[in-house]
Protein backbone atom coordinates (compact mmCIF):
# COMPACT_ATOMS: atom_id res chain seq x y z
CA UNK A 1 0.00 0.00 0.00
CA UNK A 2 2.60 2.53 1.10
CA UNK A 3 6.44 2.36 0.13
CA UNK A 4 7.77 4.31 2.82
CA UNK A 5 11.80 4.66 3.69
CA UNK A 6 12.90 2.58 6.31
CA UNK A 7 15.90 4.72 7.77
CA UNK A 8 18.82 2.72 9.23
CA UNK A 9 20.41 4.22 12.54
CA UNK A 10 23.60 3.55 11.60
CA UNK A 11 25.90 2.61 8.54
CA UNK A 12 27.66 4.25 5.82
CA UNK A 13 27.45 4.74 2.14
CA UNK A 14 30.37 4.89 0.31
CA UNK A 15 28.42 6.42 -2.98
CA UNK A 16 28.57 9.86 -4.58
CA UNK A 17 27.22 9.23 -7.85
CA UNK A 18 23.64 10.07 -8.48
CA UNK A 19 23.26 7.39 -11.13
CA UNK A 20 20.63 5.11 -10.02
CA UNK A 21 19.21 1.80 -11.55
CA UNK A 22 16.01 3.19 -11.16
CA UNK A 23 16.15 5.39 -13.93
CA UNK A 24 18.04 8.00 -15.55
CA UNK A 25 18.05 10.95 -13.18
CA UNK A 26 20.10 13.45 -15.53
CA UNK A 27 17.50 12.83 -18.48
CA UNK A 28 14.48 13.48 -16.06
CA UNK A 29 16.52 16.67 -14.89
CA UNK A 30 16.40 18.25 -18.68
CA UNK A 31 12.70 17.92 -18.63
CA UNK A 32 11.98 20.41 -15.62
CA UNK A 33 13.41 23.25 -17.16
CA UNK A 34 14.35 25.56 -14.07
CA UNK A 35 16.64 23.01 -12.71
CA UNK A 36 19.06 23.98 -15.35
CA UNK A 37 19.22 27.69 -14.13
CA UNK A 38 21.89 29.38 -11.87
CA UNK A 39 21.08 31.24 -8.71
CA UNK A 40 23.64 33.99 -7.07
CA UNK A 41 25.72 32.67 -9.77
CA UNK A 42 25.46 29.28 -8.49
CA UNK A 43 23.86 26.19 -9.95
CA UNK A 44 20.52 25.68 -8.33
CA UNK A 45 19.93 22.80 -5.70
CA UNK A 46 16.18 22.88 -4.82
CA UNK A 47 15.70 21.13 -1.69
CA UNK A 48 12.39 23.18 -0.86
CA UNK A 49 10.62 20.22 -2.55
CA UNK A 50 8.08 19.54 0.42
CA UNK A 51 7.36 23.40 0.28
CA UNK A 52 6.09 23.19 -3.90
CA UNK A 53 8.00 20.83 -5.97
CA UNK A 54 9.38 21.81 -9.58
CA UNK A 55 7.08 21.58 -13.17
CA UNK A 56 8.34 19.18 -16.12
CA UNK A 57 8.02 20.84 -19.56
CA UNK A 58 4.51 18.10 -20.23
CA UNK A 59 2.97 20.20 -17.27
CA UNK A 60 4.15 23.69 -18.39
CA UNK A 61 3.02 22.78 -22.27
CA UNK A 62 -0.11 21.06 -21.37
CA UNK A 63 -1.31 24.55 -19.48
CA UNK A 64 0.06 26.40 -22.72
CA UNK A 65 -1.51 24.33 -25.20
CA UNK A 66 -4.61 24.81 -23.12
CA UNK A 67 -4.63 28.49 -23.36
CA UNK A 68 -3.60 28.29 -26.83
CA UNK A 69 -5.76 25.57 -28.26
CA UNK A 70 -8.04 24.82 -26.31
CA UNK A 71 -10.11 27.18 -24.21
CA UNK A 72 -13.39 26.86 -23.51
CA UNK A 73 -15.98 27.26 -20.35
CA UNK A 74 -16.86 23.52 -19.87
CA UNK A 75 -20.20 21.45 -19.49
CA UNK A 76 -22.49 23.82 -21.30
CA UNK A 77 -21.51 24.92 -24.57
CA UNK A 78 -22.43 22.66 -27.36
CA UNK A 79 -19.26 24.04 -29.76
CA UNK A 80 -16.34 22.26 -30.53
CA UNK A 81 -14.28 23.91 -27.88
CA UNK A 82 -16.65 23.44 -25.23
CA UNK A 83 -16.67 20.19 -26.16
CA UNK A 84 -13.00 19.56 -26.48
CA UNK A 85 -12.62 21.60 -22.72
CA UNK A 86 -14.63 19.31 -21.35
CA UNK A 87 -13.73 15.91 -22.48
CA UNK A 88 -9.76 17.04 -21.18
CA UNK A 89 -11.30 17.97 -17.55
CA UNK A 90 -13.35 14.66 -17.47
CA UNK A 91 -10.12 12.62 -18.31
CA UNK A 92 -7.72 14.37 -16.06
CA UNK A 93 -10.02 13.45 -13.22
CA UNK A 94 -9.82 9.89 -15.07
CA UNK A 95 -5.91 10.33 -14.53
CA UNK A 96 -6.12 11.10 -10.70
CA UNK A 97 -9.02 8.22 -9.94
CA UNK A 98 -6.08 5.76 -11.57
CA UNK A 99 -3.15 7.24 -9.90
CA UNK A 100 -4.61 6.69 -6.41
CA UNK A 101 -6.65 3.74 -6.76
CA UNK A 102 -10.41 5.65 -6.10
CA UNK A 103 -13.28 3.78 -6.97
CA UNK A 104 -15.00 6.07 -9.36
CA UNK A 105 -14.14 9.77 -10.36
CA UNK A 106 -17.70 10.68 -8.69
CA UNK A 107 -15.81 10.54 -5.72
CA UNK A 108 -13.15 12.99 -6.89
CA UNK A 109 -14.04 16.90 -5.89
CA UNK A 110 -11.56 19.52 -7.98
CA UNK A 111 -10.48 21.90 -4.89
CA UNK A 112 -7.83 24.78 -4.13
CA UNK A 113 -5.68 22.19 -2.48
CA UNK A 114 -5.51 20.04 0.29
CA UNK A 115 -6.32 23.16 2.90
CA UNK A 116 -9.46 23.89 1.07
CA UNK A 117 -10.07 20.48 0.73
CA UNK A 118 -9.85 19.82 4.85
CA UNK A 119 -12.05 22.94 4.84
CA UNK A 120 -14.79 21.57 2.82
CA UNK A 121 -15.18 18.58 5.37
CA UNK A 122 -15.02 20.51 8.24
CA UNK A 123 -17.79 23.16 6.78
CA UNK A 124 -19.91 20.05 5.34
CA UNK A 125 -19.52 16.60 7.20
CA UNK A 126 -18.03 18.50 9.99
CA UNK A 127 -21.49 20.91 10.79
CA UNK A 128 -23.80 18.21 10.45
CA UNK A 129 -22.01 15.55 12.04
CA UNK A 130 -20.24 17.23 14.95
CA UNK A 131 -22.33 18.80 17.65
CA UNK A 132 -21.88 20.41 21.59
CA UNK A 133 -19.42 18.00 23.12
CA UNK A 134 -17.98 15.66 20.28
CA UNK A 135 -14.50 15.55 19.95
CA UNK A 136 -12.57 15.41 16.47
CA UNK A 137 -9.07 13.92 17.29
CA UNK A 138 -6.02 14.85 15.36
CA UNK A 139 -2.36 14.13 15.73
CA UNK A 140 0.75 16.86 17.07
CA UNK A 141 2.17 16.63 14.02
CA UNK A 142 -0.09 18.14 11.81
CA UNK A 143 0.05 21.47 9.20
CA UNK A 144 -1.83 24.11 10.34
CA UNK A 145 -4.35 23.45 7.39
CA UNK A 146 -5.30 20.16 9.20
CA UNK A 147 -5.94 21.93 12.94
CA UNK A 148 -7.55 25.12 12.06
CA UNK A 149 -10.36 23.86 10.42
CA UNK A 150 -11.13 21.77 12.96
CA UNK A 151 -10.35 24.57 15.50
CA UNK A 152 -13.07 26.82 13.94
CA UNK A 153 -15.89 23.69 13.58
CA UNK A 154 -15.18 23.42 17.45
CA UNK A 155 -15.01 26.42 18.43
CA UNK A 156 -18.93 26.94 16.63
CA UNK A 157 -19.95 23.49 17.70
CA UNK A 158 -18.79 23.52 21.08
CA UNK A 159 -16.92 20.46 20.37
CA UNK A 160 -13.24 19.66 21.92
CA UNK A 161 -9.95 19.02 19.61
CA UNK A 162 -8.42 16.45 21.05
CA UNK A 163 -4.60 15.46 20.02
CA UNK A 164 -2.63 12.17 19.92
CA UNK A 165 0.54 12.74 21.27
CA UNK A 166 4.19 11.63 19.34
CA UNK A 167 7.84 10.68 20.53
CA UNK A 168 10.61 11.78 20.49
CA UNK A 169 11.36 10.51 16.94
CA UNK A 170 8.68 12.18 16.02
CA UNK A 171 6.29 9.05 15.42
CA UNK A 172 2.33 8.96 16.53
CA UNK A 173 1.80 6.97 19.84
CA UNK A 174 -0.36 4.70 18.49
CA UNK A 175 -1.44 3.60 21.99
CA UNK A 176 -2.59 6.86 23.04
CA UNK A 177 -4.48 7.73 19.81
CA UNK A 178 -6.05 4.40 20.43
CA UNK A 179 -7.05 5.88 24.00
CA UNK A 180 -8.21 8.81 22.88
CA UNK A 181 -11.28 7.15 20.46
CA UNK A 182 -13.91 7.65 22.71
CA UNK A 183 -17.48 7.52 22.33
CA UNK A 184 -17.82 10.97 21.46
CA UNK A 185 -14.82 10.78 18.51
CA UNK A 186 -16.63 12.08 15.41
CA UNK A 187 -13.93 12.74 13.30
CA UNK A 188 -10.42 11.25 13.11
CA UNK A 189 -7.98 13.42 10.61
CA UNK A 190 -4.25 12.78 10.24
CA UNK A 191 -1.58 13.72 7.78
CA UNK A 192 -0.15 10.52 5.48
CA UNK A 193 3.59 11.93 6.12
CA UNK A 194 4.22 15.08 8.10
CA UNK A 195 5.81 18.30 6.65
CA UNK A 196 8.16 18.96 8.95
CA UNK A 197 9.33 15.80 10.39
CA UNK A 198 8.56 13.79 6.97
CA UNK A 199 7.02 10.95 9.65
CA UNK A 200 5.00 8.47 7.55
CA UNK A 201 1.93 7.64 10.02
CA UNK A 202 1.04 3.86 10.30
CA UNK A 203 -2.30 5.14 8.43
CA UNK A 204 -3.52 0.84 8.15
CA UNK A 205 -3.87 0.68 11.57
CA UNK A 206 -5.26 4.51 12.34
CA UNK A 207 -7.86 3.73 10.09
CA UNK A 208 -8.56 0.14 11.46
CA UNK A 209 -8.84 1.61 15.11
CA UNK A 210 -11.04 3.84 13.84
CA UNK A 211 -13.57 2.18 11.85
CA UNK A 212 -13.68 -0.20 14.79
CA UNK A 213 -15.66 2.42 16.49
CA UNK A 214 -17.19 4.16 13.26
CA UNK A 215 -15.58 7.06 13.10
CA UNK A 216 -14.80 8.34 9.49
CA UNK A 217 -11.08 9.18 8.89
CA UNK A 218 -9.78 12.05 6.77
CA UNK A 219 -5.89 11.90 5.26
CA UNK A 220 -4.14 15.07 4.67
CA UNK A 221 -2.20 13.11 1.92
CA UNK A 222 -0.37 16.57 0.81
CA UNK A 223 3.56 15.00 1.67
CA UNK A 224 2.38 11.44 0.39
CA UNK A 225 1.18 11.30 -2.94
CA UNK A 226 4.48 12.89 -4.54
CA UNK A 227 6.85 10.05 -2.80
CA UNK A 228 4.27 7.03 -2.77
CA UNK A 229 2.15 4.92 -4.25
CA UNK A 230 -1.76 5.46 -2.23
CA UNK A 231 -4.05 2.99 -2.96
CA UNK A 232 -7.81 4.85 -1.91
CA UNK A 233 -9.64 1.27 -1.82
CA UNK A 234 -6.77 -0.74 0.00
CA UNK A 235 -6.49 2.15 2.44
CA UNK A 236 -10.08 1.99 2.90
CA UNK A 237 -9.86 5.75 4.48
CA UNK A 238 -13.07 8.14 4.08
CA UNK A 239 -11.87 11.26 3.00
CA UNK A 240 -8.08 11.98 1.35
CA UNK A 241 -6.73 15.27 0.31
CA UNK A 242 -4.09 15.80 -2.18
CA UNK A 243 -2.39 19.14 -3.63
CA UNK A 244 -1.42 19.34 -7.42
CA UNK A 245 1.37 21.67 -6.71
CA UNK A 246 3.46 19.23 -4.28
CA UNK A 247 3.21 16.72 -7.26
CA UNK A 248 4.93 18.53 -10.06
CA UNK A 249 1.13 19.95 -11.40
CA UNK A 250 0.02 23.53 -11.39
CA UNK A 251 -0.39 25.47 -7.81
CA UNK A 252 -4.44 26.53 -7.23
CA UNK A 253 -5.35 22.88 -7.92
CA UNK A 254 -5.70 20.05 -5.66
CA UNK A 255 -8.42 17.09 -4.93
CA UNK A 256 -10.78 15.90 -2.13
CA UNK A 257 -11.20 12.41 -1.94
CA UNK A 258 -14.14 10.91 -0.46
CA UNK A 259 -16.40 7.80 0.16
CA UNK A 260 -19.65 8.45 -2.29
CA UNK A 261 -21.97 7.63 0.23
CA UNK A 262 -20.47 10.04 2.38
CA UNK A 263 -20.43 12.92 0.25
CA UNK A 264 -24.05 12.52 -1.01
CA UNK A 265 -25.20 12.40 2.53
CA UNK A 266 -23.28 16.06 3.31
CA UNK A 267 -24.45 19.38 2.23
CA UNK A 268 -22.86 21.33 -1.07
CA UNK A 269 -19.96 23.72 0.34
CA UNK A 270 -20.83 26.47 -1.68
CA UNK A 271 -23.31 27.40 -3.64
CA UNK A 272 -23.27 28.56 -7.95
CA UNK A 273 -23.12 27.52 -10.81
CA UNK A 274 -22.10 24.21 -11.96
CA UNK A 275 -23.21 22.67 -8.63
CA UNK A 276 -27.09 22.42 -9.56
CA UNK A 277 -29.35 20.49 -11.43
CA UNK A 278 -32.10 23.20 -11.53
CA UNK A 279 -33.16 26.36 -9.86
CA UNK A 280 -35.72 28.09 -9.09
CA UNK A 281 -36.12 30.97 -6.32
CA UNK A 282 -38.37 28.29 -4.52
CA UNK A 283 -36.13 25.55 -4.48
CA UNK A 284 -32.62 24.54 -5.93
CA UNK A 285 -31.82 20.34 -6.62
CA UNK A 286 -28.02 20.14 -6.37
CA UNK A 287 -25.89 18.50 -9.22
CA UNK A 288 -25.16 14.70 -8.65
CA UNK A 289 -21.46 14.17 -7.46
CA UNK A 290 -18.57 15.20 -7.98
CA UNK A 291 -20.34 18.67 -9.41
CA UNK A 292 -22.30 19.17 -6.00
CA UNK A 293 -19.52 20.27 -4.33
CA UNK A 294 -17.56 22.45 -7.92
CA UNK A 295 -19.80 25.58 -7.47
CA UNK A 296 -18.45 27.95 -10.64
CA UNK A 297 -16.04 27.89 -13.30
CA UNK A 298 -13.42 25.82 -12.16
CA UNK A 299 -9.45 25.95 -12.99
CA UNK A 300 -9.45 23.81 -16.23
CA UNK A 301 -5.78 24.46 -17.29
CA UNK A 302 -4.79 23.51 -13.54
CA UNK A 303 -6.82 20.37 -13.83
CA UNK A 304 -5.44 19.60 -17.52
CA UNK A 305 -1.70 20.25 -15.91
CA UNK A 306 -2.20 18.08 -12.59
CA UNK A 307 -3.46 15.48 -15.49
CA UNK A 308 -0.11 15.82 -17.39
CA UNK A 309 1.67 15.39 -14.08
CA UNK A 310 0.01 12.40 -13.33
CA UNK A 311 0.82 11.04 -16.68
CA UNK A 312 4.66 11.79 -16.46
CA UNK A 313 5.12 10.56 -13.32
CA UNK A 314 3.06 7.36 -14.93
CA UNK A 315 5.61 6.93 -17.00
CA UNK A 316 8.37 6.92 -14.61
CA UNK A 317 6.55 4.76 -12.19
CA UNK A 318 5.58 5.98 -8.40
CA UNK A 319 7.12 2.69 -7.52
CA UNK A 320 10.80 3.47 -8.77
CA UNK A 321 10.45 7.20 -7.60
CA UNK A 322 9.72 6.08 -4.33
CA UNK A 323 12.85 3.58 -3.92
CA UNK A 324 14.70 6.33 -5.38
CA UNK A 325 14.13 8.67 -2.96
CA UNK A 326 14.56 5.96 0.13
CA UNK A 327 17.92 5.99 -1.50
CA UNK A 328 18.56 9.22 -1.34
CA UNK A 329 17.10 9.85 2.24
CA UNK A 330 18.77 6.93 3.60
CA UNK A 331 22.43 8.75 1.78
CA UNK A 332 21.24 12.07 3.38
CA UNK A 333 20.42 10.70 6.77
CA UNK A 334 24.03 9.18 7.19
CA UNK A 335 25.61 12.34 5.75
CA UNK A 336 23.89 14.78 8.33
CA UNK A 337 24.04 12.15 11.07
CA UNK A 338 27.85 11.78 10.94
CA UNK A 339 27.93 15.89 11.51
CA UNK A 340 28.93 17.13 14.91
CA UNK A 341 26.65 19.80 16.21
CA UNK A 342 23.84 18.63 14.00
CA UNK A 343 20.96 17.34 15.46
CA UNK A 344 18.05 15.43 13.08
CA UNK A 345 14.40 16.86 14.32
CA UNK A 346 12.50 13.67 13.28
CA UNK A 347 13.98 10.54 13.58
CA UNK A 348 11.34 8.23 12.73
CA UNK A 349 11.40 4.90 11.88
CA UNK A 350 9.46 5.25 8.37
CA UNK A 351 10.31 8.88 6.83
CA UNK A 352 9.52 10.12 3.61
CA UNK A 353 11.14 13.19 1.35
CA UNK A 354 12.07 15.31 4.31
CA UNK A 355 14.97 15.77 6.53
CA UNK A 356 14.48 18.54 9.37
CA UNK A 357 17.64 19.71 11.36
CA UNK A 358 19.25 22.62 13.78
CA UNK A 359 22.39 23.26 13.62
CA UNK A 360 24.31 23.83 17.47
CA UNK A 361 23.97 27.68 18.21
CA UNK A 362 23.34 28.76 14.86
CA UNK A 363 19.53 29.87 14.22
CA UNK A 364 17.72 28.31 11.17
CA UNK A 365 16.97 31.41 9.58
CA UNK A 366 21.29 31.98 9.17
CA UNK A 367 21.36 28.66 7.84
CA UNK A 368 19.06 29.45 5.07
CA UNK A 369 20.75 32.56 4.11
CA UNK A 370 24.15 30.61 4.37
CA UNK A 371 22.66 28.12 2.04
CA UNK A 372 20.92 30.64 -0.25
CA UNK A 373 24.23 32.29 -1.13
CA UNK A 374 25.53 28.67 -2.69
CA UNK A 375 22.07 28.45 -4.31
CA UNK A 376 20.88 26.03 -2.10
CA UNK A 377 16.79 26.41 -1.79
CA UNK A 378 15.75 24.74 1.87
CA UNK A 379 13.05 25.85 3.73
CA UNK A 380 13.54 27.36 7.36
CA UNK A 381 11.21 28.20 10.24
CA UNK A 382 8.01 26.71 11.69
CA UNK A 383 7.06 25.07 8.60
CA UNK A 384 3.17 25.61 9.37
CA UNK A 385 3.64 23.66 12.32
CA UNK A 386 3.84 25.52 14.70
CA UNK A 387 2.76 22.72 17.66
CA UNK A 388 5.64 20.64 16.67
CA UNK A 389 8.18 22.73 17.37
CA UNK A 390 7.26 23.23 20.53
CA UNK A 391 6.99 20.11 21.29
CA UNK A 392 10.68 19.42 20.23
CA UNK A 393 11.34 22.85 22.32
CA UNK A 394 12.96 24.58 19.28
CA UNK A 395 11.85 27.88 17.45
CA UNK A 396 12.27 26.73 14.22
CA UNK A 397 14.24 24.04 11.94
CA UNK A 398 16.14 23.59 8.82
CA UNK A 399 14.30 21.50 6.48
CA UNK A 400 15.76 19.84 3.15
CA UNK A 401 12.91 18.00 1.26
CA UNK A 402 13.68 16.05 -1.69
CA UNK A 403 12.15 15.10 -5.03
CA UNK A 404 13.19 12.20 -7.62
CA UNK A 405 15.28 14.88 -9.87
CA UNK A 406 17.42 15.47 -6.88
CA UNK A 407 21.05 13.83 -6.80
CA UNK A 408 23.63 12.52 -4.22
CA UNK A 409 25.69 14.99 -5.48
CA UNK A 410 23.02 17.85 -4.60
CA UNK A 411 22.92 16.22 -0.76
CA UNK A 412 26.71 16.32 -0.96
CA UNK A 413 26.62 20.58 -1.72
CA UNK A 414 24.18 20.58 1.09
CA UNK A 415 26.77 19.09 3.24
CA UNK A 416 29.26 21.49 2.19
CA UNK A 417 27.06 24.43 2.69
CA UNK A 418 26.53 23.12 6.25
CA UNK A 419 30.38 23.47 6.72
CA UNK A 420 30.12 26.55 5.57
CA UNK A 421 27.63 27.76 8.21
CA UNK A 422 29.93 26.29 10.15
CA UNK A 423 32.76 28.12 9.70
CA UNK A 424 31.12 31.47 9.63
CA UNK A 425 29.67 30.73 13.26
CA UNK A 426 33.13 29.71 14.13
CA UNK B 1 26.97 40.39 -5.37
CA UNK B 2 27.27 41.00 -1.75
CA UNK B 3 29.47 38.78 0.50
CA UNK B 4 28.14 36.58 2.95
CA UNK B 5 30.46 38.80 5.26
CA UNK B 6 28.71 42.24 4.59
CA UNK B 7 26.14 40.73 6.49
CA UNK B 8 27.85 38.40 9.63
CA UNK B 9 30.20 40.99 10.18
CA UNK B 10 32.62 39.87 13.47
CA UNK B 11 31.08 42.69 15.24
CA UNK B 12 27.30 40.91 14.80
CA UNK B 13 28.57 37.56 15.40
CA UNK B 14 30.33 38.54 18.34
CA UNK B 15 26.83 40.12 19.56
CA UNK B 16 24.45 37.42 19.17
CA UNK B 17 27.29 34.71 20.54
CA UNK B 18 27.33 37.44 23.82
CA UNK B 19 24.60 39.11 23.99
CA UNK B 20 24.90 42.81 26.03
CA UNK B 21 22.20 43.50 28.20
CA UNK B 22 20.37 39.99 28.08
CA UNK B 23 18.45 39.55 31.19
CA UNK B 24 15.13 40.80 32.70
CA UNK B 25 14.09 43.96 34.37
CA UNK B 26 12.15 42.71 37.40
CA UNK B 27 10.66 45.72 38.11
CA UNK B 28 10.76 47.21 35.04
CA UNK B 29 7.92 50.12 34.32
CA UNK B 30 7.69 49.53 30.81
CA UNK B 31 8.07 46.23 28.52
CA UNK B 32 7.44 44.61 25.22
CA UNK B 33 7.00 41.83 23.27
CA UNK B 34 7.88 41.33 19.49
CA UNK B 35 7.52 38.55 17.45
CA UNK B 36 8.14 37.82 13.56
CA UNK B 37 5.86 34.46 12.97
CA UNK B 38 7.36 33.93 9.44
CA UNK B 39 11.17 32.22 11.59
CA UNK B 40 9.81 32.40 15.23
CA UNK B 41 11.92 35.24 16.59
CA UNK B 42 10.64 36.40 20.10
CA UNK B 43 11.93 39.26 22.51
CA UNK B 44 10.78 40.80 25.29
CA UNK B 45 12.73 44.26 26.04
CA UNK B 46 12.27 45.68 29.04
CA UNK B 47 13.19 49.26 29.94
CA UNK B 48 13.06 51.93 33.03
CA UNK B 49 12.58 55.36 32.24
CA UNK B 50 14.02 58.09 34.63
CA UNK B 51 12.14 61.30 33.55
CA UNK B 52 12.73 61.21 29.72
CA UNK B 53 15.61 59.49 29.56
CA UNK B 54 16.32 55.87 29.70
CA UNK B 55 17.60 54.66 32.52
CA UNK B 56 18.01 50.98 32.06
CA UNK B 57 17.01 48.71 29.29
CA UNK B 58 17.36 44.52 28.76
CA UNK B 59 16.16 42.25 27.14
CA UNK B 60 15.33 38.14 26.79
CA UNK B 61 14.47 35.87 23.89
CA UNK B 62 15.46 33.95 21.12
CA UNK B 63 16.05 34.82 17.52
CA UNK B 64 18.80 34.79 14.81
CA UNK B 65 21.92 35.95 15.09
CA UNK B 66 20.87 39.11 12.89
CA UNK B 67 18.16 39.95 15.16
CA UNK B 68 19.84 38.89 18.60
CA UNK B 69 22.87 41.35 18.03
CA UNK B 70 20.72 44.14 16.88
CA UNK B 71 18.57 44.07 19.86
CA UNK B 72 22.07 43.57 22.26
CA UNK B 73 23.90 46.97 20.48
CA UNK B 74 20.62 48.49 20.39
CA UNK B 75 20.64 47.93 23.90
CA UNK B 76 24.05 49.75 24.28
CA UNK B 77 23.46 52.27 21.80
CA UNK B 78 19.69 54.08 23.86
CA UNK B 79 20.82 53.49 27.14
CA UNK B 80 20.85 57.19 28.95
CA UNK B 81 19.30 58.24 26.00
CA UNK B 82 16.03 60.14 25.58
CA UNK B 83 12.80 58.68 24.35
CA UNK B 84 12.70 61.40 21.49
CA UNK B 85 16.94 60.61 20.31
CA UNK B 86 16.18 56.50 20.71
CA UNK B 87 13.12 57.49 18.04
CA UNK B 88 15.68 59.52 15.95
CA UNK B 89 18.03 56.45 16.11
CA UNK B 90 15.49 54.20 15.08
CA UNK B 91 15.05 56.22 12.19
CA UNK B 92 18.62 56.39 11.42
CA UNK B 93 19.03 52.92 11.71
CA UNK B 94 15.97 52.18 9.08
CA UNK B 95 16.95 53.70 7.03
CA UNK B 96 20.40 52.07 7.08
CA UNK B 97 19.32 48.55 6.70
CA UNK B 98 16.26 48.86 4.38
CA UNK B 99 18.96 51.32 1.56
CA UNK B 100 22.54 51.31 3.04
CA UNK B 101 22.16 54.58 3.68
CA UNK B 102 21.83 57.43 6.27
CA UNK B 103 20.59 60.94 6.33
CA UNK B 104 23.37 63.48 7.64
CA UNK B 105 25.85 62.13 9.81
CA UNK B 106 26.75 58.08 9.71
CA UNK B 107 28.86 58.74 12.95
CA UNK B 108 25.49 58.91 14.71
CA UNK B 109 24.94 55.51 14.55
CA UNK B 110 28.72 54.23 15.75
CA UNK B 111 29.01 50.86 16.17
CA UNK B 112 25.10 50.31 14.69
CA UNK B 113 26.83 51.49 11.27
CA UNK B 114 27.95 47.48 10.64
CA UNK B 115 24.46 46.50 10.26
CA UNK B 116 24.53 48.30 6.88
CA UNK B 117 25.32 45.31 4.57
CA UNK B 118 21.50 44.04 6.09
CA UNK B 119 20.56 46.30 2.90
CA UNK B 120 22.00 43.62 0.57
CA UNK B 121 19.56 40.81 2.31
CA UNK B 122 16.00 42.23 1.86
CA UNK B 123 14.59 39.25 4.01
CA UNK B 124 16.72 40.13 6.70
CA UNK B 125 15.42 43.58 7.33
CA UNK B 126 12.66 41.95 9.49
CA UNK B 127 15.48 40.46 11.78
CA UNK B 128 17.37 43.39 11.89
CA UNK B 129 14.57 45.84 13.07
CA UNK B 130 12.43 43.66 15.08
CA UNK B 131 13.66 44.67 18.84
CA UNK B 132 13.63 48.33 17.98
CA UNK B 133 9.86 48.52 17.14
CA UNK B 134 9.37 46.28 20.16
CA UNK B 135 11.35 49.03 22.06
CA UNK B 136 9.28 51.66 20.31
CA UNK B 137 5.98 49.89 21.88
CA UNK B 138 7.61 49.20 25.34
CA UNK B 139 8.53 53.06 25.41
CA UNK B 140 4.68 54.05 24.21
CA UNK B 141 3.45 51.50 27.09
CA UNK B 142 1.70 49.40 23.99
CA UNK B 143 0.21 46.58 26.24
CA UNK B 144 -0.15 44.45 22.34
CA UNK B 145 2.21 41.62 21.16
CA UNK B 146 4.52 43.29 18.43
CA UNK B 147 4.65 41.46 15.08
CA UNK B 148 6.61 42.01 12.32
CA UNK B 149 3.53 40.96 9.99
Amino acid sequence: MTTAAKIPSTGSSGHTRSNSALFDVEKIRRDFPILARDVRGKKLVYLDNAATSQKPRAVIDAITRYYEQENANIHRGVHFLSELATSKHDRARQAVRGFINAADVKELIFVRGTTEAINLVAQTYGRVNVASGDEVLISAMEHHSNIVPWQILCEEKGAKLRIAPINDAGELILDEFAKLLGPRTKMVAVAHVSNALGTVNPLAQIIELAHKKNIPVLVDGAQAVPHMKVDMQALDCDFYTLSSHKMFGPMGIGVLYGKAELLEAMPPYQGGGDMISSVTFEKTTYNKLPFKFEAGTPDVAGALGLGAAIDYLNAIGIDKIAKYEHELLIYATEKLSAFSGVRLIGTAKERAGVISFVIENVHPHDVGTILDREGIAIRTGHHCAQPIMDRFGIPATARASFAFYNTKEEVDALVNGIMKVQEVFA
Amino acid sequence: MPELRDLYQEVILEHSKAPRNFHAITDSAQKAEGFNPLCGDHFTVYVNIDGDSIQDIGFQGSGCAISKASASMMTQAVKGKSKAEAKELFDTFHKLVTTGEVNGDRDDLGKLAVFSGVSEFPVRVKCATLAWHTLQAALEGKQEKISTE
